[in-house]
């Protein structure tokens, strides 16, 4: 769908992107990662044409992006705005009309999405009248009503109430189910680990990692693991810190180069072995602790 | 260039449709006659309702007799100045001049006095009227009789007529002119600060509401860029071409109300020769309706479009770059300067020298370079311009406009995405000199 190889992007006193690939399959929610900084708004504008890479190739669909291509995209940029003094739909038809749509495909598509998202009684109203809420929904409308086949939304969540965020979360899964490829560029890890198929991580102008989310957190996992005994027959060393929780004795424990059937064998040895669990980092462990890394570099 | 066209469409409409477009464009026209028709109505009232203002004379040299006016009552007496003086204090009288024993050759010492500060248009008569009764006393005092000298006084009014390349005939008077040059000018430089101020604030509202950076993913900067300004350049030729229908439509009903009354004012001043004296500036009117009847209008207005096209399309980009540069208007200010500075010089130089010499040196060449020519040239257009100046003038002016909207468009692509810093000339200086 996306293929972006060797990009590099400098800008006059700092390095922006350096040898940058990503690729980004149809069909999924990739989660483009890193903090303020690391070169994904770079990224992300140069996908849209709208600042040119130094070197490097973009390819969507297996060609070089051309500027026909802006009606395959569709984008919702982080800091947003919309016409203040003009009307939801004016500003619905201008926006679906740059994007290459006729105005009658525009009208069309328009109408359902008004009604889709619960505001088509509010057409006619400029955007200064509306609530934060509802001129966010009219900003998302303007992003995907020319049916874009890629679509790249920087912060999506961010200005929306629970109740809208839902809303919004469930429209890009529905679009995604429609085939959509969606780059979903965030900090917030837990719409990472609910959305996201796959991710990749910049830091500092490269790539620091990516690939699905389980590889992901297969490859952080710290083969550390979680244990609880129940009245155990001889006592627990006591480097293991074990705590009492009222069931049972719970403390972790490191793997330290042995199998984890070799430790639960050795653990049997202990008592009653109630829980044995593998430790999983969070998206968000992985994220701080990758940035710490590649920073420390 | 379609999705230039949908911006043109957009920038128009967003204007057009608003109701202060249509208030300003319909009251502007009707401002300055307005204007014009409370002086004259303020000063009609004033001239009926002042009472005559009476003047105590005291001349020691018993040799002027001042003329009353409509205004000025003089009153001659040999009082003492000191009574005269009480008189002006307890308001007996407006004013005091004294004429002290003088010598003729050079007549110093004369003096009014008055409780509040006399008028510029009252110190000018009592000057004419006394510098006159000493030129005449002093041509009586070398043997010239005052009957003749009545006689020899006589009023003249240059009628000037220019000869076309036909040798036809075309009534000229310098202060239609000047009015239409003057006119024209002005609405130039007003248009190109009203419409260029528009052009900066929507880059800015643009750029501030982060507007630019969805419409940037669609279409390209200097796409958005051309659209904003020929969009509101055309909200501006409306208003312009609506100003024309509307002054020509009131032009025609006025000049119509006046060629009826006319006959009517010629009947009276034949019967009564005292009025048609009053109005001796009749056949001037006359006159002025002539010259304008002869005035090209029809070129008039076409340079006016051209040169206000050229102008705007010049400066408008510039305003487009500096909207652009700045995160918000206040911040536009410092980079105002160099945009000022040309427009200033030319709407002095309008002034200064175009319409005092339309024809000189410095008057040629604020008309021919860009930077000034849209303003000057209007002030020299009602006199004639040879076409070979108004060729090179327009030229250099489409070259000006290109030049800046090449440079501006450098600005503007990297100007709109950057927030936060704030950009010295040397920063637009690096944004024009990189590539991308």
């Amino acid at each position: 769908m996306l293929q972006i190889t060797q990009l590099n992007k400098s800008y006059e006193n700092h390095r922006a992107l350096s040898e940058v690939d990503l690729l980004v399959p149809r069909g999924v929610i990739f989660g483009l990662l890193g903090p303020n900084g690391a070169g994904k708004t770079t990224l992300i504008r140069i996908v849209n044409q709208i600042i040119e890479q130094d070197s490097g190739s973009v390819e969507l669909d297996g060609k070089i992006l051309s500027p026909d291509d802006v009606r395959k995209i569709g984008y919702l940029p982080e800091e947003r705005g919309l016409y203040k003094k003009m009307k939801v739909w004016d500003q619905l038809i201008y926006f679906s009309r740059l994007k290459g749509l006729s105005e009658s495909d525009a009208k069309l598509e328009i109408k359902h999405w008004l009604e889709k998202l619960d505001i088509a009684t509010w057409r006619d109203k400029k955007i200064e009248d509306l609530s934060k809420g509802m001129a966010q929904k009219v900003q998302f409308i303007s992003t995907i009503v020319h049916r874009p086949s890629l679509l790249i939304l920087d912060e999506p969540f961010s200005g929306f109430d629970p109740v809208n965020a839902e809303i919004i979360k469930n429209e890009i899964l529905e679009l995604k189910t429609n085939g959509t490829t969606v780059i979903l560029s965030t900090h917030r890890m837990e719409s990472v680990e609910l959305l996201c198929d796959q991710v990749a991580m910049i830091n500092k102008s490269r790539k620091i990692l990516d690939g699905t989310i389980r590889e992901v957190k297969r490859s952080f996992r710290p083969e550390v693991f979680r244990v609880g005994i129940a009245s155990p027959i001889q006592e627990l060393p006591r480097e293991w810190v074990p705590k009492f929780t009222g069931d049972a004795w719970e403390f972790t424990l490191p793997l330290s180069g042995k199998a984890p059937n070799q430790l639960l064998a050795e653990l049997m040895e202990y008592g009653e072995v109630v829980m044995f669990r593998e430790q999983i980092p969070s998206m968000e462990e992985i994220f701080i602790h990758q940035v710490k890394a590649s920073s420390n570099e | 260039m379609n999705k230039i066209l949908l911006v043109i469409q957009r920038e128009y409409l967003a204007r057009v449709k608003k109701k202060s477009f249509l208030i300003a464009t319909i009251l502007t026209p009707l401002i300055f006659p307005a204007i014009m028709g409370i002086f004259v109505w303020i000063a009609v009232q004033e001239k009926d309702g002042q009472s005559l203002r009476i003047i105590e004379v005291v001349d020691d040299t018993g040799l002027f007799f001042m003329e009353s006016s409509e205004q000025y009552a003089f009153t001659s007496s040999d009082i003492d100045p000191e009574a005269a003086k009480k008189m002006v204090q307890d308001g007996e009288r407006y004013g005091f001049l004294h004429i002290p024993k003088l010598d003729l050759q050079n007549p110093t010492g004369i003096q009014f006095y008055g409780v509040e500060n006399p008028s510029l248009t009252l110190m000018g008569y009592l000057e004419s009227a006394l510098k006159r009764k000493i030129e005449d006393q002093k041509l009586y005092d070398q043997g010239i009789d005052p009957k003749v000298l009545k006689e020899i006084r006589t009023d003249v009014s240059i009628k000037s007529i220019t000869l076309g390349e036909q040798g036809e005939e075309k009534i000229n008077n310098a202060n239609v002119n000047y009015a239409i040059g003057f006119l024209s000018g002005i609405l130039i430089y007003i248009f190109i600060f009203v419409y260029g101020n528009q052009i900066m604030q929507g880059v800015i509202e643009e750029k501030s509401t982060r507007i630019v950076e969805i419409l940037v993913s669609s279409l390209k900067p200097f796409q958005l860029m051309m659209g904003k300004i020929v969009g509101i350049g055309a909200v501006g030729l409306t208003q312009f071409l609506i100003w024309v229908v509307l002054i020509g439509t009131l032009s025609t009903l006025v000049m119509g109300v006046l060629g009826f009354q006319m006959p009517q004012q010629q009947a009276m001043e034949m019967a009564n020769p005292e009025f048609a004296q009053a109005t001796p500036d009749s056949s001037e009117l006359a006159d002025i309706l002539a010259v304008i009847n002869g005035i090209d209008f029809v070129a008039l207005v076409l340079s006016f479009v051209m040169y206000f096209l050229g102008g705007y399309l010049l400066y408008g980009s510039l305003f487009a770059a500096i909207g652009s540069a700045v995160d918000a208007p206040s911040d536009a200010q410092q980079f105002m300067f160099p945009i000022t500075i040309p427009l200033i010089v030319a709407y002095m130089g309008l002034f200064v020298f175009v319409l005092q010499d339309p024809t000189s040196t410095t008057s040629f060449w604020l008309s021919i370079i860009p930077l000034t020519s849209p303003i000057a040239m209007m002030g020299r257009i009602s006199y004639g311009v040879p076409f070979w100046e108004l060729a090179l003038s327009m030229g250099l002016l489409v070259l000006g406009f290109l030049f800046t909207t090449w440079l501006a468009g450098k600005i503007y692509r990297i100007g709109i995405l950057m927030h936060g810093t704030k950009p010295t000339y040397k920063i637009l200086w690096k944004w024009i000199k990189a590539s991308q």
